[in-house]
């Protein structure tokens, strides 16, 4: 049984949770928060230049080559930070698109950038409340141009390319497109948010051009391969942030006296600490298992996947929640850190699909499974 | 990262799944022997041919064998359809009690016969007045020469009435306070004075035992420990409760939930195509899952020689609710038959029904939820105690309902 990151991995943590208190602590989330940039481009540019947003990305598209594993570790880490920066959508999102369905030249072309941070990369599916499916989409490609309101987009404001989903007549009945955002009949308005330190957008297509990715009408198939592989990155985000939040809770509860004692030795909190403990311990050996799955390729992703996804997403929104809560009165306030993991829970836990649409996955997948 | 054994742990997994398949005695050689029987001729078995209590030194009936090497055995065995094990609380609780209190005669003396399965322990820890709160226990211990004289009773002693011997923590000074006042002995369950009666459980069944104690004269040469050391002792049995890993499975599980959504129906359509069924099983599933995986990342650790993390400690927490959950959700997915308990009429020869009406104890045994939070509170998380009202005060004056 060998069932833990390697040393050389557990190093790579080391360092990110070194650099990351160094460059990302919660008072650079704020400035983000209450400030007009939609991400920390310094953080973004350091990010980069350490080669995070290579990780994957093979060689041969001067990409590091390395495996899910370390980019597993990052994630968690940048997680656990709350890091203010388009990570998820143009390395979890983006990249994988293009990975998994982009013609040679496409690769040529933006997997390089991606690589070294200096282009973004995002992922438009949704177009308004509920979820996406073929049925729901009213983007439409006709000579190759595109036109359609795509919201919401994380980060579509600030991205330089975005794989957008629109209807298609065959197949699945939707086609991935890639589309440079920086052309005439793409225009991008960004939206208010519950999590303004993660900017969305609204993209606008009228006429854009849209360069077909695989074959028409694969679109759903590609965004559920996308989003297996994605749902493992984000669930170890999710792991982290939420067992930095049950950090913050136990330090806030040791130090807090109410009665004439601390509110840590009340079992009241005591017990919803131990809660997020039980949470956070379930979701991370759930999220071990994606991240082996998602590392060999293994036949088992899909349950693997959807089994750190819905883990991930419970144990963060109830440490994130329970934190508040453990805050009294002050964790209410616009002054305390408690809004941000209340935020980014919830953002990441509808990002790529909610918790509903994952238990359904799961099931779906275990049918499959004994199906076969 | 992967699932795979190290070469010698594949040659050793290989071994042992060669003996068992073997060894395990089949229904015939059990025939007509009751399940305290076939339980001593298998762990005889076992004995006989080295892989009994492998973990213990070689000298106290064991085979000296490493912690993976103990994991991998459990799992194989578990793989067979081998007799109930009526030894766990003598081989996982007393023995490593013995090793670290008792002296190296008395190990030797006897610890052999428990690996092999002539002596069967138990644990006569928990009282009427002492349970969650076990250092609150009021059965006596009185100094006579050489010995002590015992009066009192213990509660929820498993196995008690089939036992040759017992550890139990007893009041020796109750001028003391609470926790100081207590020694460790072994005794003879054979002792005169000593009276065993069945509870009878609310699932019907009768798996614990009221043990009343009176007037029974054991030596002083039977105590673990100096006298008013009985807590610290106590916890060395403790510490020891809790440990196994991964394990679990059987009964009702999401296996057996999701098989019978598939076979009952709710509006007509099997119940799994039912939204609310898929959403239920997936929790379950993921729960399941979660602590499967831990046990395997604590695996992980013994296999490179290091002691587990406290991960392992959710097991229970999670475990034992969750077989309540879903037996009471079975029965509702068998709608108004779900009320049948009858191994003819019940779907599962009522494993369902009988997994409703036993988990509560599940929930309360070896630690209620409550209790469990609390551990991973304080030795997990490292949060502060509970106060104790009674703290520094003699035992005989801390306020009872009856005062």
């Amino acid at each position: 049984m060998n069932f833990e990151f390697s040393e050389e991995q557990n190093l790579l943590r080391e360092q990110a949770r070194g650099f990351l208190n160094d460059n990302c602590s919660t008072k650079v989330v704020r400035n983000i928060l209450d400030g007009d940039e939609p991400y920390d481009k310094d953080l973004w540019k350091k990010v980069a230049e350490m080669g995070w947003t290579a990780t994957v990305i093979p060689e041969e598209y001067d990409g590091l080559g390395l495996s899910y594993l370390e980019l597993s570790v990052i994630a968690e880490e940048l997680g656990r930070a709350l890091a203010p920066i388009p990570f998820s959508s143009s390395v979890y999102l983006a990249t994988e698109a293009l990975l998994a369905t982009g013609t040679t030249e496409q690769k040529e072309n933006w997997l390089p950038r991606l690589a070294d941070g200096s282009v973004i990369g995002c992922l438009a599916v949704g177009e308004g409340n509920g979820e996406a499916s073929a049925s729901s989409l009213k983007s439409t490609v006709s000579d190759g141009l595109m036109s359609g309101t795509k919201i919401p987009v994380a980060d579509g404001d600030i991205a330089d390319f975005a794989v957008v989903l629109a209807k298609s007549d065959v197949g699945d009945g939707a086609s991935a497109y890639l589309v440079d955002l920086n052309q005439e009949g793409v225009t991008r308005t960004t939206i208010k948010t519950i999590d303004p330190s993660r900017s969305h957008a609204q993209i606008d297509l009228k006429n854009a051009s849209a360069d077909l990715m695989g074959n028409e009408g694969e679109g759903m198939a590609m965004v559920e391969k996308v989003y297996n592989r994605a749902a493992v990155l984000f669930s170890w985000e999710q792991v982290g942030g939420s067992e930095m939040t049950l950090e913050m809770a136990k330090e806030y509860a040791m130090g807090r006296f109410a009665f004439g004692r601390p509110i840590a030795t009340y079992q009241a909190i005591k017990h919803k600490l131990a809660n997020m403990y039980v949470k956070n311990t379930l979701a991370k050996s759930n999220c071990y298992y994606g991240a082996w799955a998602l590392s060999t390729d293994a036949p088992e992703l899909p349950i693997a996947a959807a089994t750190a996804r819905v883990a991930a997403i419970q144990a963060y929104y109830f440490s994130a929640k329970e934190n508040v809560q453990t805050h009294g009165g002050m964790g209410f306030t616009w002054e305390f850190d408690c809004q941000f993991p209340y935020r980014r829970s919830k953002l990441l836990s509808i990002n790529i699909g909610s918790e509903a649409v994952w238990q359904e996955k799961l099931i779906k997948a275990i049918e499959d499974e004994r199906a076969a | 990262m992967d699932f795979n054994d190290t070469n010698e742990e594949a040659t050793f997994r290989q071994e042992v799944r060669s003996w068992l398949s073997e060894n395990v005695p089949g229904e015939a050689e059990l025939k007509g022997l009751d399940y305290i029987a076939t339980a001593k001729l298998w762990q005889k078995r076992k004995f006989d041919a080295g892989w009994a209590c492998i973990r213990w030194p070689k000298e106290h009936g064991g085979r000296g064998a490493t912690a993976i090497e103990g994991v991998i055995f459990g799992q194989e065995e578990s793989k067979f359809d081998t007799p109930d094990n009526i030894f766990g609380i003598g081989h996982g609780m007393c023995a490593p009690t013995m090793m670290s209190w008792a002296t190296e005669d008395q190990c030797k003396q006897y610890l052999p016969r428990l690996a092999s399965g002539e002596d069967i322990w138990c644990q006569l820890f928990s009282e009427p007045a002492g349970g969650s709160d076990l250092a609150a226990l009021r059965t006596s211990a009185v100094k006579d020469g050489d010995d002590w004289i015992i009066n009192g009773q213990k509660i929820w002693t498993s196995g008690a009435h089939f036992s040759d011997f017992g550890v139990i923590v007893l009041r020796t000074d109750p001028t003391a306070g609470k926790h100081q006042g207590l020694s460790y002995f072994f005794i003879d369950m054979k002792s005169p004075g000593i009276e065993c009666k069945p509870i009878k459980q609310i699932s019907g069944g009768s798996n614990f035992n009221e043990v009343y104690f009176t007037d029974v004269r054991i030596s002083d040469s039977l105590r673990l420990g100096a006298v008013g050391q009985g807590w610290q002792v106590a916890l060395t049995t403790l510490m020891n409760e809790r440990a196994s890993i991964g394990g679990g499975g059987g009964g009702v599980n999401f296996n057996s939930v999701f098989k019978l959504a598939q076979k009952v129906k709710i509006d007509d359509e099997p119940a799994i195509k039912d939204k609310s069924v898929r959403r239920k099983l997936a929790d379950w599933y993921i729960q399941e899952s979660g602590v499967k995986f831990t046990g395997y990342r604590s695996m992980t650790a013994l296999s490179k020689g290091e002691i587990p993390g406290p991960e392992n400690s959710i097991g229970k927490l999670v475990g034992a609710p969750k077989q309540q959950d879903m037996a009471s959700f079975a029965l509702d997915l068998l709608d108004s038959s779900g009320a049948i308990w009858d191994p003819e009429l019940s779907e599962e020869a009522g494993m369902f029904q009988g997994a409703y009406m036993s988990s509560p104890g599940l929930r309360i045994a070896g630690g209620t939820d409550e209790i469990m939070a609390n551990i991973i509170a304080e030795r997990v998380l490292g949060l502060p105690q509970d106060i104790r009202v009674d703290k520094g005060i003699p035992f005989n004056e801390i306020p009872t309902a009856n005062s």
